[in-house]
């Protein structure tokens, strides 16, 4: 029986604004079990940044958590105290950000900031800075001791995204979360991040929840995938299933334009014409009918429910609905 | 779609939906309707002596009491408000105007020539505004002109230093790569391209410049180095008002009061201009 | 003759050497990719070409014209026929004009005041695929797909011979970089229009590119068909840049090649091959220098080519 770490269970997420609430996230339910790394996939627009800001309880001012849980090792996150929060964050969950060059204190060295985020331990300044300096050789950055003294402009951005993923992981977290730590980089760079994260999962055995666009890099690394599109779970399963099976037609047309997938050249390359609907504005029905080449009358009026279609694999799809288990 | 609103439209609509903003707003209303029709307002000549009724308190004829040549010191409120404006606004705006074109050649333009231009305004700069203010009064004497120059010239640099700032940052922009890819001249660039996205800022830093430009300029009348008598100034008032305070305090509280109103006016309503035109804060709204 | 000929191009600026002699040639018609990490020196390959980053030696031809460090009244006519597309699909649109002046800024630019903008805009938002209304938004109120064909309404809007592309696909969603694409290749058909298109993205280069040229610190090691390249690369960089491309199926483990680090700094060139200290093939003869070899129109620098 796998442990479950972090469950999202019908998330409803609102942002007020000047034209009405725009609804951010809608009925969002997945979970993510220990020691797993889970992917979400979904293109701009599909409420990533919402998903991740809501989990850290970093949310914008105007935001209305209008329905659902997150449970946390079974805490609800949305009920937690503001001081829970804060012990958690950092220690429980940490998180890595897309852009290497922002996410570091310009005027201190990487030393001191390693030093300041152990803020919480009791051990001797040594140990500390000696615990820093595995963490960086642990994430492959040659002769830790020397580099600890530098400051962030000295490294590359390659260097300075494994500088933030052994900060992330220092406290040892039950969960990483990842919100897009590649996008930013070289694809020989990316490549080098990648395996590095699987290795350090291995060692670590934290649960990463890894967001990205990047297809290639998903299949790569995760073990589920969960595909976000305009707020809403279209289709969650295994990461084979997924990328073999995909049951919604949204996924279905997201890998065939990926264009790593098409080998010969191609004078005219797949697309999914249209634009994201307006979220303050929703159409009835489901959201993805009006680019989608199979919608049948059905999509225009009833939201489709995110059925399972076998053990592990949902799709909120109405073309599968006979076929759902439940 | 949002509705198209006219650009200023949208940032008065900004500013008045802020308290503090609506509330600068409607001082700053106040103040220059009252410099407008100053004419029509003034129940008195602000400049006619009546020594009959001198050093009188405030009464239903006279609001604000009279002076020690039994002036009315409303009437005189009312006109120093307008010889305020007509300080502060042409030497803002002069300053404004000025600095941003220099500021945007120093920006754009050669570095031996934003050298020059950063010599100019740090010697500039290097004065301290009242000691130059007094170096010019007695060169051609106390006026309404001379206190414009002095303010004008006084911050120039500091418009100058902020619009080249904004510049350098811009230069670099992909947008101004594109049009220079495309061939447009210098005048292009900086006028049609630069310009528009400079001005904001300058905006409001010209707004929070105009309550000091009138503490300046009441401050130099104060001293008896800016406007000549017996034309009316918030500054003269307070000096008359400093020398007789025992007798005649309404004409402290007379020339006091605008001066606070009208920097706390400004001051709001510059700062949440600020806030209004600062993109990065503008997205959140 | 070549439409485009770039001969030894060399940029520094003080005392970091970005180009060392870059040298290729694009013919009238044709679409030649530049590859390579970021740092390697493409993005003032184009700049250096449009003459918007400085170039110190070396020669750059445009319809045989020499116009390396030409001054502006040499260009303007010139970019009526030379063309470019930034990275930043928003960033490189002006933030206050509307779409309408910003697709029709070159008609102003070159001086065509007797054409009827309107109809312009129009005809060129259509060619794009947007529709007529797009004419009065502004930049900020598009999504990166949108701005990005305002970009390329406006780099077509004079109908030029060459169009230098950074990065073409970079912010797009993978939805809609397809899109981008198609009309890419439609357009160049149609027009007839040559491309230098920089990218590190190499499945979109398989895609678009006739001819290809993978660069590192500011050289060409490789150059190519995009079918040489991609089937038979025999540069141990272009091997690595290939095998680093994570395919979207879960199943597909390539044999990858693991590159070693990061690029070196400019200001410590290695010496020999400049390669050789992240190249997994290295041997012996790697200390000396590798000059350019061209083998039909297959060129490399290798002194250990692979086969």
């Amino acid at each position: 029986m796998t442990e479950k770490l972090l469950e999202i269970d019908h998330l409803c997420v609102d942002y007020e604004t000047g034209r009405g609430d725009l609804k951010a996230l809608r009925d969002i339910t997945f979970n993510v079990n220990k020691g797993e790394i889970v992917g979400i996939v979904g293109e701009s627009g599909c409420g990533k940044s919402t998903l991740i800001s809501s989990i850290l309880r970093l949310t914008a001012p105007n935001t209305r958590f209008r329905e659902g849980e997150i449970r946390f090792k079974e805490q609800d996150l949305l009920q937690a105290s503001e001081r829970q929060m804060r012990d958690l964050r950092g220690s429980d969950i940490s998180i890595v950000f897309q852009d290497p060059m922002q996410t570091h204190n310009p005027v201190l060295t990487i030393g001191q900031q390693m030093l300041d985020i152990q803020h919480r331990s009791k051990q001797s300044k040594a140990d500390k800075l000696s615990h820093a300096a595995k963490m960086l050789g642990a994430v492959g950055i040659p002769d830790p001791d020397a580099r600890l003294k530098q400051y962030p402009h000295e490294f590359s951005g390659g260097m300075r995204q494994r500088i933030a993923i052994a900060m992330a992981l220092m406290s040892e977290p039950d969960l990483l979360i990842a919100d897009e730590p590649t996008t930013a980089l070289d694809a020989t760079l990316e490549v080098q991040i990648i395996e590095r994260l699987q290795e350090l999962q291995r060692e670590f055995h934290c649960a990463i929840l890894f967001i990205s666009h990047h297809l290639g890099v998903i299949a790569e690394l995760c073990d589920r995938v969960v595909v976000m599109y305009a707020g809403a779970v279209v289709e969650s399963g295994e990461v084979r299933e997924i990328f073999h099976n995909p049951k919604h037609p949204y996924t279905r047309r997201l890998i065939e334009c990926d264009p790593g997938h098409i080998k010969e050249r191609a004078r005219i390359l797949p697309t999914i014409p249209g634009e994201v609907p307006d979220l303050a504005n929703l159409p009835g029905g489901c959201i993805f009918r009006d680019r989608c080449d199979q919608a049948m009358a059905r999509c225009a009026t009833e939201v489709p429910p995110l059925d399972q279609l076998k053990e592990g694999h949902h799709a909120a799809c109405w073309l599968n609905h006979a076929e759902a288990t439940s | 779609m949002e509705k198209s609103r006219s650009e200023l439209g949208q940032i008065i609509v900004g500013v008045a939906r802020d308290p503090l903003g609506l509330m600068g707003l409607i001082i700053v209303g106040v103040i220059v309707f009252c410099a407008i029709f100053a004419y029509w307002i003034v129940p008195y000549d602000p400049i006619a002596m009546d020594i009959k009724s001198r050093m009188q308190g405030p009464s239903t004829a006279h609001l604000l009491g009279t002076d020690q040549l039994g002036r009315d010191t409303f009437s005189r409120v009312i006109a120093g408000g307008q010889v305020a404006l007509k300080v502060a606004l042409p030497a803002v705006f002069g300053a404004m105007a000025i600095g941003l074109t220099l500021g945007m050649i120093a920006g754009y333009g050669p570095k031996w020539l934003d050298n020059l231009l950063m010599l100019f305004f740090d010697t500039i700069r290097s004065f301290p505004t009242v000691m130059f203010a007094l170096a010019v009064v007695a060169l051609i004497g106390p006026s309404l002109q001379t206190v414009v120059f002095v303010v004008m010239a006084t911050s120039i640099p500091t418009y100058g230093r902020v619009a080249r700032t904004q510049t350098m940052t811009l230069r670099n922009s992909e947008f101004i790569l594109a049009e220079r890819s495309m061939g447009a001249s210098m005048s292009r660039i900086l006028g049609v391209h630069m310009l528009p996205n400079i001005i904001g800022v300058l905006a409001v830093l010209a707004a929070m410049d105009i309550p000091t430009v009138i503490a300046l300029e009441a401050g130099l009348s104060f001293l008896g180095l800016g406007v000549k008598p017996p034309t009316p100034s918030w500054g003269s008032l307070l000096k008359d008002g400093y020398s007789l305070i025992r007798q005649t305090p309404w004409l402290v509280v007379g020339g006091g009061l605008p001066i606070i109103l009208a920097t706390l006016g400004f001051t709001f309503l510059g700062e949440s201009l600020r806030d209004v035109v600062d993109p990065k804060l503008r997205k959140q709204r | 003759m070549s439409l485009l000929n770039v001969v030894d191009l060399n940029t520094s600026y003080g005392p970091i050497n970005v180009l060392a002699g870059v040298s290729f040639t694009v013919e009238p018609g044709e679409t030649y990719a530049l590859v390579g990490e970021s740092g390697s020196g493409k993005t003032t390959v184009i700049r250096a070409i449009a003459g918007l980053a400085p170039a110190q030696d070396g020669s750059v031809t445009f319809e045989g014209q020499e116009i390396r460090g030409a001054p502006e009244s040499v260009m303007r006519p010139l970019r009526k026929d030379m063309a470019m597309m930034f990275q930043d699909p928003v960033g490189s649109l002006s933030p206050r004009l509307t779409i309408r002046s910003l697709i029709t800024e070159p008609y102003r630019i070159q001086g065509m005041k007797d054409r009827d903008l309107d109809a312009e805009a129009k005809r060129l938002l259509a060619m794009v695929n947007l529709p007529t209304h797009f004419a009065d938004r502004y930049p900020y109120q598009l999504s990166g797909g949108q701005a990005r064909r305002v970009g390329v309404a406006r780099a077509l809007a004079l109908e030029p011979k060459l169009i230098l592309a950074d990065e073409p696909t970079a912010g797009l969603d993978v939805s809609v970089q397809g899109e981008l694409l198609n009309l890419l290749n439609d357009l160049r058909e149609r027009l007839g229009l040559a491309m230098v298109i920089i990218t590190h993205n190499l499945s979109v280069v398989r895609h678009v590119a006739d001819r290809m040229g993978i660069m590192y610190l500011g050289r060409l090691v490789e150059e190519g068909t995009t079918e040489t390249i991609f089937n038979n690369p025999r540069h141990p960089y272009t091997r690595c840049l290939l095998s680093a491309n994570p395919e979207p199926d879960p199943d597909a483990r390539l044999e990858r090649i693991a590159l070693k680090g990061e690029p070196p700094s400019l200001l410590k060139r290695p010496s020999g091959c400049e390669f050789r200290e992240r190249c997994p093939f290295a041997k012996d003869i790697c200390t000396q220098t590798p000059q350019w070899e061209m083998n039909g129109d297959h060129g490399l620098r290798c002194l250990a080519p692979l086969s």
